[in-house]
């Protein structure tokens, strides 16, 4: 049976890991790599760096960071931020790095999207998709930019076209429940569900073991990704896959 | 030596990486003369089907892998290539080193591609499952799968819906992962080691 994954999310800057860090026996915590180590040993499904690195100079910090990743991991891991081209994806994906998730620059160029998932396969694209919901609490729109500019677009036409372009997979970020800690977007999500068949890794507002549960228990996601509740050490992994396989949710212990 | 097929697809470093892990020397190329002297080879590969045979074709690959005898391993789509046809984009032919068709997968209440991590179980015994967990877990990451093989040669097997997806599969001087084993934690290592050593 397919198991439900579990995904810590690290934002990654110059090489270094940022957003609050708090493991407590490691040394460096701002390592990627040691990080990365430390999520395998832990039991993580699979992992999402995002490089949050400002020039394009910068970038190569992130190449050697992927090559490094890949050579001490041996669990699958995706790479998004600031990827604009089939040449950036080539060279994620040469590195080491299984997927790639594209944003922004999908929202600018959708191109992008079939042009990498007809090089390199659906499998390796992710879409990943900031949302927000309307005003009028009609739907929800697309944003971008972390959230700073609305694109005006319908989110569940733009999952659809992301999808028949050939996106493999959707990382669903609500901007209305990302930082608050109450719990994932189990309406947008649910919502998504119905309009595409491929599975989506639900992003943004895990605060608790509970969360875990709701969103596989509503089956909404095939994945939930975390960031700080991992980083700050409020839960690890294997106390999250203890309690899902409680609840009678399929995981990988 | 470990040769590593490249022609142009998939994610060859971690396989690399894996492989020297696990204590041995590689080389990665397109050049028969070069993968010729190799002990073993494995084929990795992600992507199309039909992109893949053909890039095979281009670089002159094709006959020098129909007609290796020393062990082979088939990663993914390559692992798919030994079968004798992929329905994918098209109908495209494989080496036919297995009896069995690569099909979409057909249950509609199931999510395409099939991604994460799936229990790999018995389907006979088999000296590889012997350094492995009571429990294997492997990562999986595709659409089609091989339908109507010889059960004789189906070691592995994981249920996705109402699909028995063949996950391991060995013949001969082939074996096949339908799986990423150098993505497959400690026990996807283990079935790496197996064919580095002792298949």
């Amino acid at each position: 049976m397919l198991t439900k994954r579990i995904i810590p999310c690290l934002d990654v800057k110059d090489g270094k890991v940022v957003k609050g860090i708090n493991f407590v026996g490691l040394k460096e915590v701002g390592d990627p790599i040691t990080l990365a180590k430390e999520y395998y040993e832990q039991g993580a499904d699979e992992l999402v760096f995002l490089d949050i690195t400002a020039t394009h100079e910068q970038r190569d910090t992130m190449v050697q960071v992927v090559q490094q990743v890949a050579s001490e991991i041996y669990m699958p891991f995706t790479v998004g931020g600031g990827l604009r081209s089939i040449e950036d994806i080539k060279r994620m994906l040469r590195a080491g790095a299984d997927k790639v998730s594209l944003n922004s620059a999908a929202v600018k160029d959708p191109d992008l999207i079939a042009q990498g998932s007809q090089i390199f396969g659906n499998q390796c694209i992710v879409l990943a998709v900031d949302a927000k919901k309307r005003d009028d609490g009609s739907g929800w729109n697309v944003v971008i930019h972390g959230g700073r500019i609305d694109t005006g677009m319908d989110l569940l036409e733009w999952v659809q076209k992301g999808v028949e372009l050939g996106a493999g997979e959707i990382l669903l970020t609500s901007m209305d429940t990302d930082g608050v800690k109450q719990g994932y977007d189990l309406e947008m999500l649910e919502a998504v569900r119905q309009v595409v068949n491929v599975p989506i890794i639900a992003s943004g507002g895990c605060g608790s073991l509970d969360h875990f549960a709701q969103v596989f228990e509503k089956d909404c996601a095939d994945a939930a990704l975390a960031a700080s509740l991992f980083h700050y050490g409020e839960l690890r992994v294997q106390d999250v896959k203890m309690y899902l396989k409680q609840k009678g949710i399929p995981v990988r212990l | 030596m470990i040769g590593i097929i490249d022609y142009g697809m998939g994610n060859l470093y971690s396989v690399q990486n894996a492989v020297k892990k696990l204590g041995f020397e590689t080389i990665t190329s397109s050049d028969p003369d070069a993968l010729a002297v190799c002990d073993k080879l494995i084929l990795p590969g992600v992507g199309a089907f039909g992109d893949m045979m053909e890039n095979i074709q281009a670089s002159g690959l094709y006959d020098f892998i129909k007609t290796w005898k020393k062990p082979l391993l088939g990663i993914c789509l390559g692992m798919q290539s030994f079968f004798e046809s992929s329905e994918e984009k098209g109908i495209h032919q494989g080496f036919g080193f297995l009896q069995g068709h690569i099909r979409f997968m057909e249950d509609p209440n199931v999510r395409i591609p099939h991604i994460g991590w799936n229990a790999l179980e018995k389907n006979q015994n088999h000296p590889i499952w012997d350094p492995c967990s009571s429990q294997v877990y492997v990562y999986y990451v595709h659409s089609y799968y091989a339908k109507d093989m010889d059960p004789q040669d189906l070691v592995g097997v994981s249920e996705y819906g109402k699909m028995k997806i063949p996950g391991l599969v060995i013949k001969d001087n082939w074996m096949g992962c339908q799986f990423h084993p150098e993505k497959s934690g400690k026990d996807g290592l283990e079935i790496l080691r197996y064919f580095l050593e002792d298949f």
